[in-house]
């Protein structure tokens, strides 16, 4: 039993670590861009949940083909990462950028208050729960245990998917090396003649994109529900931070780590599962104050 | 801090008192107002610093959680023991949390403060049996530095307590920003290396900051809790922490009077905004934070001071005879 129980923690927190690896991912890469912390980005979190949920009703209702939820799942994504995205880096992010961090940070957590009354607004109170893209795909046996292969199987490959692409994104392609330039230095990107506000709303709506991409492949596995985004937010931010601001390979792995030490905490210790994620940041921080993958000039991504 | 601005503070502070004596129905939001107001006195004292922290909301919630649980074990108690037990836990929060954070600035000293409210959040709702979940905990009426009042004597002295109280922590942050210590803490802000290349430890520095900061809270935390008879949960979530920051922007981070104008309005205007825009205040309040960071960095006393003090009080100000941070050469004026 004891080691059937060390299973499913393992699988729900590799499931955990998936989703949580998709928001960090987006926090961390515009951090390293953009230089800013962007406190709304649980907000494109919840809001990606929401839009598929939604479109998930609406496919159920329409009785074409329940199939149909999945494509629907990164249509969500992308609608809420891009126009929502956009919308904030150009009328909000762009008149920023010179002004003091605290003040950079003041300006998105009021996007964040803006967008959670919006949410609450359009979607209300009350929780959504549609699993269709759960069900559809049935269970798979491992080891003994029963698991959903849309948490097992789905989730990491679109998370492994995600990090090879961003490899491949910013080492191999010119868009993903002009984004490294401007990270690196953005006055030299300027003067070799890269657009730099460009570059910035770009890196702003692909790292929207995956946050609402988090939200909204999270959306069939849990109920949506306000108060989401911040939970979401303070544990990506808990991700990034711990692997070092900017690092993409290591968010992925301290996602891992802070995903199976909450789900080993969900069934060892209740209690304390809010806490581990946190527990896990505040060692890593005390002993690197840099994140485990952190240089002491973490700029690049 | 010059004669005039004692009287004009002590002046403030019984026009109060004398509204709260004539119009019972102010005593109640003047309460949370001033309790609010020295929450966000706190988020000041850290603006100071140039460091901002989104989960100050805890140290509200723990000072009025502490006093609930001395009123409790003692079976009804004094407010005055109150607030000693509540300043006493959140000064002892404080120091565990501080001694943690204050090795980060700006985005990790925000976000740092946020997950650990967050987690005192979670602990509140979730160990139901001696925290009373999310109901939060009772608190019976206390008695009034001896005194035990019926309900509209008591409202009446809590208000007068608050005033006081209000007053008593802007004059004293004001005495703490001219000191050595308060110095520093806008060096940290300008020019953190230079500080410590003069031997003083940055981190004691702010920490000391810090500590300050979350008394206050606290003080504002017993108050509101003794008020409404209530410690909940609530107290200590990002909503909370994120009014506090509102409020002292809203007010004019320079100066520490500006947290309880700014309390003062934004109680007023929520009052009748409840009404018919309840649903929509947050995204009210997201609007008016970038408003005011875009067009008006100084607050409501800044827009004040700029309007109606004469020119030369005005030249006066950038050189720092008035405290002020926002509209601080971004760059830091050492380099200059």
């Amino acid at each position: 039993m004891t080691s059937d129980l060390l299973l499913i923690a393992a699988l729900d927190g590799i499931a955990y670590a998936a989703l949580v690896f998709l928001v960090a991912v987006g926090l961390t890469l515009i951090f390293g861009v953009l230089r800013v912390l962007n406190i709304a980005h649980g907000s494109f979190y919840a809001l990606g949940a929401y839009v598929a949920a939604s479109l998930g009703i609406g496919i159920a209702a329409s009785k074409i083909s329940p199939w149909l939820s999945y494509p629907a799942l990164a249509v969500a994504a992308a609608i809420v990462g891009i126009v929502v995205g956009s919308a904030i880096e150009r009328l909000l992010l762009q008149r920023i950028y010179d002004k003091e961090e605290v003040l950079q940070l003041l300006v998105t957590f009021a996007a964040f208050m803006i967008l959670d009354n919006a949410q609450r607004l359009i979607w209300g109170v009350q929780p959504y729960f549609v699993a269709t893209p759960l069900q559809l795909l049935g269970n798979v046996q491992i080891g003994g245990i029963t698991y959903t292969v849309y948490q097992i199987i789905v989730l990491p490959a679109v998370a492994l998917l995600v990090l090879a692409g961003m490899r491949l994104f910013l080492r191999r392609t010119v868009s993903g090396r002009v984004i490294l330039a401007v990270a690196e230095d953005r006055e030299a990107a300027r003067a070799i003649g890269i657009n730099v506000p460009r570059v910035y709303l770009w890196t702003f709506v692909i790292g929207s994109i995956l946050a609402s991409l988090g939200g909204s492949l999270a959306s069939p596995t849990t109920s949506i529900l306000p108060g989401m985004g911040t939970d979401m937010l303070v544990l990506s931010f808990a991700v990034a931070a711990s692997a070092g601001l900017g690092r993409i390979e290591g968010a992925a792995i301290t996602a891992l780590l802070i995903g199976l030490g909450r789900s080993a905490a969900v069934y060892w210790a209740p209690e304390l599962d809010v806490l581990v994620p946190y527990l896990i940041m505040t060692l890593v921080l005390l002993v690197k104050p840099q994140g485990l993958f952190g240089t002491l000039q973490a700029r690049r991504i | 801090m010059g004669a005039r601005n004692i009287v004009l503070l002590v002046t403030a502070a019984v026009l109060l008192a004398a509204v709260a004596w004539l119009l019972p129905w102010t005593r109640t939001f003047l309460v949370i107002a001033m309790s609010k107001g020295l929450a966000a006195l706190g988020i000041v004292i850290l603006l100071r610093a140039g460091q901002v922290s989104f989960g100050h909301a805890m140290f509200f919630a723990v000072s009025a959680y502490a006093a609930g649980f001395a009123s409790r074990m003692l079976g009804g108690t004094d407010i005055a023991v109150m607030l000693a037990v509540g300043i006493a836990a959140a000064a002892v929060l404080s120091l565990v949390v501080g001694l943690f954070v204050v090795r980060y600035r700006q985005i990790f000293f925000g976000m740092l403060n946020l997950a650990f409210s967050m987690v005192l959040y979670s602990i509140l709702e979730k160990f139901f049996e001696i925290t009373g979940g999310s109901d939060g905990l009772r608190l019976s009426r206390p008695s009034m530095f001896g005194l035990v009042l019926q309900r509209n004597d008591f409202d009446l002295m809590l208000v007068f307590l608050s005033i006081a109280l209000a007053l008593g922590a802007t004059l004293a942050v004001q005495v703490y920003f001219a000191s050595s210590y308060g110095q520093a803490l806008r060096a940290i802000k300008s020019n953190e290396t230079r500080l410590e290349y003069i031997g003083v430890s940055a981190r004691l520095v702010l920490l000391i900051g810090y500590v300050v900061s979350a008394v206050t809270g606290a003080i504002g935390g017993v108050l509101l809790a003794a008020l409404q008879g209530l410690a909940s949960p609530s107290f200590s979530y990002w909503i909370q922490s994120g009014e506090f920051v509102f409020i002292a922007i809203l007010g004019g981070s320079a100066f520490p009077a500006g947290a309880f104008v700014g309390a003062l309005v934004y109680e007023g205007v929520r009052i009748y905004a409840a009404a018919f825009a309840n649903d929509i205040w947050e995204l009210v309040l997201g609007l008016v934070i970038i408003g005011i960071i875009l067009f008006a960095p100084r607050g409501l006393v800044g827009l004040a001071v700029e309007t109606f003090a004469s020119p030369r009080k005005r030249e006066a100000v950038p050189d720092g005879s008035v405290p002020m941070t926002n509209a601080a050469p971004a760059k830091g004026s050492a380099e200059q």
